[in-house]
């Protein structure tokens, strides 16, 4: 990596890590829809020691939760090291950047930027949307308040700028697919020294994609994390694979995961009890972590790959199993 | 042009509800060529007032007239006593004629009969479609003639985000995605580089950020001057 020899940019916990070369683990948090500290706690335990840092999620889905920066707080609290992402929906850039000198005050060290779900998705369809700038805007401005000590005013930090270490998000397989390689490109360029990508269940889609990273050189800028997540059942793989976009999901994992269920084959919901749908929900979900333990081992053999950031929302318990099966556990300490 | 569709008659007819003399003033210009507020538009909202009104047992004098442009106030002269004359002026012009009408007679009520919805073109027969957000600092030079302010739905500069598919937008199947139309219009012109270089934060000042805006045109104002002399 380019900045091997200088100081750490952050010093975070998941920047050391990835200096080090170790292969990163990152999970997901998500914020509850009310104010009980408790979920926050609950679920920081869960992941705790699973992964070197977890995201948490700035009103996913355009859904109001629990802010990400209140959430980290807490999670740091419990041990688990934050990524707190920060959408371009919701606030301007004197709100971004406030907040993000509150968090920095507060302790929080790593940041990814993201431009947010459209307000149409969520719970508040007839707000008013912001995005003043946009997820590479954002970047850039995390950035240079670390590089070069200046708001995006360009007025001056006089002492104690944010020292973020600054994340983004990738889509390899949305469209147009062609221009995601150097969409990438822009948002490293922009200052991204992470990259957490959208799921990735094709593995020979991703091969082709970071073919083209690697041409580039992205991988030797920033560490780039793919995004694996385990599935639930094989309506959840159908529905991914024929309703989000950039979600490529193969017949094949399909197939797998309605395979688990084959005992069950046939039979209608109503008519089944409560006891045969959960064996049959456990056998599928067992299966879901199979298939995201593979994708995780495979990964690891990809060049340019630095970790995976593993995406089990509301199922923060698979995260261990997965981490567990890929023989990334325990997790690696790198001393500060 | 401006596009505009009309309220319904419901909203119309509540919104004439205690007057007793009205005024169906339509307009000459865009909300005509839209087909929300031309003169057979005008016509057709003013009979049907009449009658939904006339059914429900109320005596209102509904007159009409249509003007060939809201927004100027010497065309609204030219209909000065019948504006006067009326309780209330039903405008079926777009907000900008309701306001021209309000500036210039202080005295009348005048009230919207149509929602003002975006600057747009008919693509098909029936269908209008927006296409400028007035942002005030023209970006299309950029992005090869297609406007990411007014087409993106997150108006991105630095876009497309990963809810583009298959052409369209993650908001809706019926969205045409932006970026997808720009990269394929500057892929095809071989000017994909205009897009790969980082757009900075837009400077929103010119749009309506900064405040209602006004421009001021000096040469213009001194010829006024020199007649006025």
């Amino acid at each position: 990596m380019e900045n091997e020899k200088k100081e750490y940019l952050s010093g975070s916990s998941l920047e050391r890590i990835l200096r080090a070369g170790y292969f990163a683990v990152t999970g997901e948090l998500g914020p509850p829809q009310n104010a009980n500290p408790e979920v926050v706690r609950k679920k920081a335990k869960v992941l705790k020691g699973n992964c070197d840092a977890v995201n948490i999620t700035d009103n996913q889905t355009a859904i109001v939760r629990m802010s990400s920066i209140g959430a980290g707080i807490l999670a740091e609290q419990e041990g688990l090291e934050p990524i707190i992402q920060m959408t371009c929906r919701d606030r301007n850039r004197l709100a971004i950047q406030s907040d993000l000198l509150g968090a920095y005050a507060l302790g929080m060290r790593n940041l990814l930027c993201l431009t947010g779900d459209h307000q149409a998705f969520g719970n508040h369809p007839t707000s008013k949307n912001v995005f003043d700038i946009d997820s590479l805007q954002l970047v850039k401005a995390v950035a240079d308040m670390r590089d070069e000590k200046k708001f995006m005013s360009g007025d001056e930090f006089k002492s104690s700028e944010p020292r973020f270490l600054v994340g983004a998000a990738a889509a390899p397989f949305a469209d147009p697919l062609d221009f995601r390689p150097y969409r990438l490109a822009k948002k490293i360029e922009a200052g991204a020294n992470f990259i957490q990508t959208q799921l990735v269940y094709d593995l020979d889609a991703f091969e082709i994609y970071m073919k083209k990273v690697r041409e580039l050189g992205l991988h030797e800028k920033a560490y780039i994390l793919a995004g694996v997540g385990p599935l639930k059942s094989p309506m959840m793989a159908k529905y991914m694979k024929n309703n989000v976009p950039g979600i490529l999901v193969p017949d094949e994992l399909i197939e797998r995961m309605t395979e688990a269920g084959a005992e069950w084959k046939g039979k209608k919901k109503k008519d089944m009890t409560k006891e045969e749908k959960r064996a049959r929900s456990k056998a599928w979900k067992a299966e879901g972590i199979k298939i995201c333990i593979d994708l995780v081992k495979d990964m690891q053999k990809i060049e340019g790959i630095a970790g995976v950031h593993i995406m089990a929302i509301e199922w923060e318990s698979a995260v261990k199993e997965i981490v567990e099966g890929a023989g990334l556990y325990p997790r690696p300490v790198v001393e500060a | 042009m401006i596009v505009a569709e009309q309220k319904s008659l419901e909203e119309m007819k509540a919104l004439i509800s205690d007057a007793e003399k009205v005024l169906v003033l339509g307009c000459g210009t865009c909300v005509t060529v839209c087909f929300a507020g031309g003169e057979k538009e005008t016509m057709i909202a003013s009979s049907s007032l009449r009658m939904a009104t006339k059914l429900d047992g109320k005596d209102i004098k509904i007159e009409h007239a249509t003007v060939q442009r809201q927004c100027e106030w010497e065309y609204l002269d030219q209909v000065a006593d019948q504006i006067k004359d009326a309780d209330v002026v039903l405008s079926l012009g777009c907000g900008i004629g309701v306001q021209a009408i309000v500036e210039r007679f202080p005295e009348s009520w005048v009230v919207p009969g149509l929602n003002t919805t975006f600057l747009g073109l008919p693509s098909e027969q029936g269908v209008w479609v927006e296409r400028c957000a007035a942002c005030g600092e023209c970006v299309l030079d950029i992005t090869g003639g297609i406007c990411p302010i007014a087409r993106c739905s997150k108006s991105l500069m630095n876009g497309p985000c990963g809810g583009s598919e298959d052409g369209h937008c993650e908001i809706d199947k019926d969205v045409e995605c932006a970026w997808q139309l720009i990269y394929d219009r500057l892929a095809a012109k071989g000017k994909l580089d205009s897009i790969l270089k980082l757009q900075p934060p837009k400077d929103w000042s010119s749009s309506r950020d900064g405040g209602p805006r006004k421009i001021v045109r000096p040469d213009l104002r001194f010829i006024n001057e020199e007649l006025e002399e």
